[in-house]
């Protein structure tokens, strides 16, 4: 099949290379207003692109779909050369990730319409490009199938990352910004030598099959000799010594230490309660809706496919560092005094329910996994954005300082109430879905024990102690803190705009979930089987 | 029965035609120091002009010579090599050099010390790297490296020209001494080194000796001893001149007192010529030189063990330094690793070729990457050499915005982030390292990479997330400095975006 021509995939990426080209020529001074506009504007047509993409793409076909494939590069590696590839398309999960960056974009822009650090910071121009840069670089992400080339949309992220913290965050958002770069490309780059061995053993970076080439994917799993295709000739014991000693092992540490640290996984999590407190509003929806996605997504797509004998030998290791981060993530959320940092500590809650998900290796728990990331993305980003709301108006993020907040702003206490008990799970909304399914997921993995289970199910439970507390204190009893100008109670008309999209979501999956469940069914089996006997 | 030679066979012999790149700007220097004599004080910018004449010339020629790619000539009775390794380095000494003319225009003109003699200086330095990236005999090497290197540590020292007692006069003259003093060390050392290797092989033509040291090194003599020796003297010569640990001492303090430009100039010259002729010694030379199990490991060993000492001490000593000239000669010191990198991936059989032509690539990237990064700072320095902290460049991206989005985008690409071409040459080196199974050596490149993105990203904290309390800083530099600036974007950029390029032009590079 040729692939060489213009696909859908590859318009919906560029559209937001159009938008900063665009931004690029205009007056920050002059056309100051209209430059919201346009980033704006951009974020709405990739939206639509990415809509049209679900139109066309076709639920029961296996594989990739919406595909392109051109060579961009012939590398020389000793005697051989190796491709390195523009290889875009989508399956069921690239596709419902792409669905969710371009939904949380229009919303993280309408949120910074008319914020205070513009008052502050300036600079408005440089902010929609840099929002631009990472739309385009986390489309890149979920769409590429080439690793060189999927490592270059990965480090891309950090740099518009670096800079929304670095420059329009809080008081210490240098150090934010710092160690978010330097711990996420620590990881990171240590997958470049896995990809780099990769390509070297298998003679190629493409992951699936196109136009004649073999993907290494389909190479792992056709393999058909002695040991696995990484460890042709196994030790003679290699049943005790896999974990630690055979290659497949090692690349699969390799990658999964760069997902790991953007997960985060829980002992890599400590550059993102920094990084989350720091970051201006839509910074941290873009970080905790999609950013962190990038890792889960990443350990889905390549860790599971390409090492699948080292997932198994893994599997319980990293679920249960998944369990220890839901509970730990939990047990810290309670503690907070900080509304950001409580919200914070919580994705690493969340997306230890995802790692438990993807590593109960059966089509539940992937599909519940994958869902998952949708749902926090959703529900996470929208406590985020009132969190933003909130400190635009009383300037703290303590929890003490705030207090009756319904009764004077009941509309914004009603939709927070709804994002809050959707992000604790409450049934017929979109968290309950994704974790009750990945909870049956681990239950029925033959890779993990019923403890597994028991203990994340304590997860659910504690969720709701800790966003009950966030909500109780800042929410119900007296109002402590009377804003001096009256009108800023009434909620603006981008703050109404951008909270309806999210209503309407968590809804739709809560009530609806099968929709999205059909757009992952095949791609989510297909990876499953690999872990079926 | 000796004959006469003709003049034909002479011309034959000598194939001075696939010299002409090298040889023509040696000639042009030449005629530049007489015409600069008599021009006339008001047409004084007419030599920088002359100068990137000739440099066009010059690039036209290379083109005309090496575009038969596949084409290896033999020149100068077989001790110079024109072939696609020669051509692709040549193109890069070219266009340093003219972005090197550039800041200097502008340099020599804030300082108040405009002589034509420094464009002639540089002319004759670049000739003598292009005479070293050919180099096929080690007679040629040391030749061509004094030629490189003499006219370098006179313009070292050119500061101290105006003598007003003025620091910078000082240490430019201190930079110039010791950099002659340390180079003079260094060339001692090659000689004696050549001296050895020619004692145990009897030639130096790099090629003879290939076919000669696989046979003297496989058994236990005396000649066997002086080669190894001899080869180990060659490395140290040669690892002074690129500015290896723990052959680098010089190099901070040469390169803080040195004119800007002229530092930007060496730091990218002296090491491509260092490195070429590195190349050619081990892989064409030295292949075989100590022979394990039927692959040449000893200085691969060697290699490795000095690429990692360069990275680790070159990466985390420029963490300390406030000073960005200094900063920027210690980040020097750590790409240097990172080529010596490559060049040990060479050592393994079936990867030389794919390794010499990363190192190439990172050369390139290197290239425009840190002339850049120089030309910036250069831009910012004051008359009286201060400006060049790093706090000087605080609140940068308010006062100077393209200037400090020019500098982000050199600083990512030398901590080798992707769409930038250090990450072009980083990937292609690791890739080579990978290739010829040095795993320990590519984990700790790219480990000391994060390492080097902690100083480098210190720069764009200071230009974008910090403002200056000061005042805003007027723009200092002429436009001559700003076509430097955007020549070295352009490479950083287009290099890193369409990998082809790079990948394409050096596809039949072939040393072995």
């Amino acid at each position: 099949m040729d692939l060489t021509g213009l696909s859908l995939t590859t318009i919906t990426l560029f559209i937001p290379m159009i938008g900063l080209v665009i931004l690029l020529f205009m007056n920050g001074e002059t056309q100051r207003d209209n430059i919201k506009w346009v980033a704006f504007g951009t974020s709405i047509v990739a939206f639509v692109a990415a809509v049209l993409m679900w139109v066309n793409f076709d639920p029961s076909v296996a594989g990739l779909q919406m595909a392109q494939r051109n060579t961009w590069a012939e590398v020389s590696l000793g005697e051989s050369v190796i491709n390195i590839s523009y290889f875009v398309g989508v399956d069921g999960i690239s596709l419902l990730l792409v669905l969710l960056t371009t939904f949380i974009m229009p919303i993280a822009i309408l949120g910074s319409f008319g914020s205070q650090i513009f008052e502050e910071r300036g600079r408005e121009k440089l902010y929609y490009i840099f929002m631009m840069l990472l739309e385009w670089s986390m489309i890149g992400v979920f769409v590429v199938h080439d690793l060189i080339i999927f490592y270059v949309f990965w480090e891309v992220t950090l740099v518009p990352m670096y800079f929304l913290i670095g420059i329009w965050g809080a008081e210490e958002r240098i150090y934010a910004a710092v160690k978010f770069f330097l711990y996420t490309m620590a990881g990171s780059i240590l997958m470049l030598i896995a990809i780099l061995y990769v390509g070297n053993k298998s003679g190629t970076f493409s992951t699936y099959s196109a136009a004649g080439d073999v993907g290494v994917i389909e190479m792992v799993q056709s393999y058909e000799g002695e040991g696995s295709y990484w460890d042709p000739a196994p030790d003679e014991e290699e049943d005790t010594g896999f974990l630690l000693s055979s290659v497949e092992s090692f690349l699969f540490l390799g990658f999964l230490v760069a997902f790991a640290i953007k997960v985060p996984i829980f002992p890599f999590h400590s550059w993102l309660p920094d990084a989350h407190v720091q970051a201006p509003t839509a910074g941290s929806v873009i970080l905790a809706g999609v950013l962190l996605k990038m890792g889960t997504y990443g350990i889905v797509r390549f860790n599971l496919t390409m090492f699948p004998e080292a997932a198994v030998a893994w599997a319980p290791t990293i679920a249960f560092l998944g369990v220890v981060g839901i509970i730990y993530g939990a047990w810290v959320s309670y503690a907070q005094d900080n509304v950001k940092k409580l919200v914070a500590y919580s994705s690493v809650s969340h997306l230890g329910f995802v790692v438990l998900g993807i590593f109960a290796l059966n089509s539940q728990g992937l599909q519940g996994a994958t869902l998952q990331m949708v749902n926090h993305g959703i529900s996470t980003g929208g406590l985020f954005l009132i969190v933003g709301m909130l400190y635009e108006r009383w300037h703290t993020k303590e929890m003490a300082d705030y207090g009756g907040i319904w009764k004077m702003m009941p509309a914004f206490g009603a939709i927070s109430l709804v994002i809050s008990l959707s992000s604790m799970g409450l049934p017929g909304l979109n968290g309950f879905i994704g974790e009750f399914t990945i909870l049956m997921g681990s239950l029925g993995s033959k890779y993990l024990g019923f403890a597994f289970t028991l203990i994340a199910t304590l997860g659910v439970i504690m969720a709701a102690v800790y966003l009950l507390k966030m909500f109780q204190h800042v929410f119900m009893g007296e109002h402590r803190n009377p804003l001096s100008d009256e009108t800023r109670y009434k909620l603006q008309w981008n703050e109404i705009a951008a909270f309806i999209p999210i209503l309407i979501m968590i809804f739709w999956i809560g009530i609806q979930p099968i929709v999205f469940f059909n757009m992952l069914d095949i791609s989510v089996d297909s990876i499953a089987a690999l872990f079926a006997p | 029965m000796f004959e006469t030679p003709t003049i034909a066979d002479f011309l034959a012999q000598s194939n001075l035609s696939s010299t002409l790149p090298a040889t023509f700007l040696a000639l042009w220097t030449l005629v530049l120091v007489l015409v600069d004599l008599f021009l006339p004080e008001e047409r004084q910018r007419w030599t920088p002009i002359l100068a990137c004449v000739g440099l066009g010339i010059c690039f036209v020629a290379n083109l005309f010579v090496y575009s038969p790619a596949e084409s290896e000539q033999i020149a100068l009775y077989g001790m110079f090599v024109a072939d696609a390794f020669t051509g692709f380095l040549n193109v890069v000494i070219l266009v340093a050099t003219l972005i090197a003319i550039l800041m200097s225009w502008d340099y020599l003109n804030r300082a108040d010390i405009h002589r034509g003699e420094y464009y002639v200086l540089a002319l004759l330095s670049s000739a003598g790297a292009m005479f070293m990236v050919g180099a096929n005999d080690l007679i040629i090497i040391f030749v061509a490296l004094e030629l490189l290197s003499i006219p370098l540590y006179i313009l070292a020292a050119f500061r101290s020209i105006k003598n007003d007692g003025s620091d910078l006069a000082l240490k430019s003259e201190e930079s110039g001494m010791k950099y002659f003093i340390l180079g003079a060390f260094s060339s001692a050392f090659l000689v004696f080194g050549s001296a050895l290797v020619y004692g145990a092989t009897g030639t130096t033509n790099i090629p003879e000796i290939f076919l000669l040291a696989g046979g003297i090194a496989g058994n236990v003599s005396s000649a066997a001893f002086y080669l190894i020796i001899g080869a180990a003297l060659l490395f140290v010569g040669l690892g002074f001149k690129v500015a290896v640990v723990p052959f680098h001492m010089w190099t901070p303090d040469v390169y803080e007192g040195a004119p800007t430009p002229v530092t930007a100039f060496m730091s990218v010259t002296a090491k491509i010529g260092g490195f070429a002729a590195m190349l050619r010694l081990l892989v064409t030379g030295l292949a075989a030189l100590v022979i394990v199990d039927g692959e040449p490991v000893a200085w691969q060993a060697t290699v490795s063990l000095v690429a990692v000492l360069t990275l680790v001490l070159g990466n985390f000593v420029a963490i300390s330094q406030r000073n960005l000239k200094r900063m920027l000669a210690y980040s020097s010191i750590a790409h240097a690793g990172y080529i010596l990198v490559a060049v040990a991936a060479t050592g393994t059989a079936g990867v030389a070729d794919a390794a010499t032509q990363s190192a190439l690539v990172y050369m390139l990237a290197y290239m425009f990457t840190n002339l850049g990064a120089f030309a910036v700072v250069m831009s910012i320095e004051r008359e009286d050499g201060s400006g060049g902290n790093i706090e000087d460049i605080t609140g940068l991206a308010r006062s100077r915005p393209l200037l400090a989005m020019a500098m982000t985008i050199f600083m990512l690409s030398l901590t080798g982030i992707p769409l930038t071409a250090g990450f072009l040459g980083k990937f292609m080196v690791f890739a080579s390292a990978v290739q010829a199974g040095l795993f320990g050596l590519a984990i700790i490149g790219v480990l000391t990479s994060v390492v080097s993105a902690f100083y480098y990203m210190r720069v764009v904290v200071n230009m974008y997330l910090r403002d200056s309390s000061g005042d805003l800083q007027p723009a200092l530099e002429t436009s001559a400095v700003r076509w430097a600036i955007n020549i070295a974007l352009a490479g950083t950029m287009v290099f890193g975006v369409f990998y082809p390029l790079a990948t394409n032009l050096v596809s039949s590079v072939s040393i072995t």
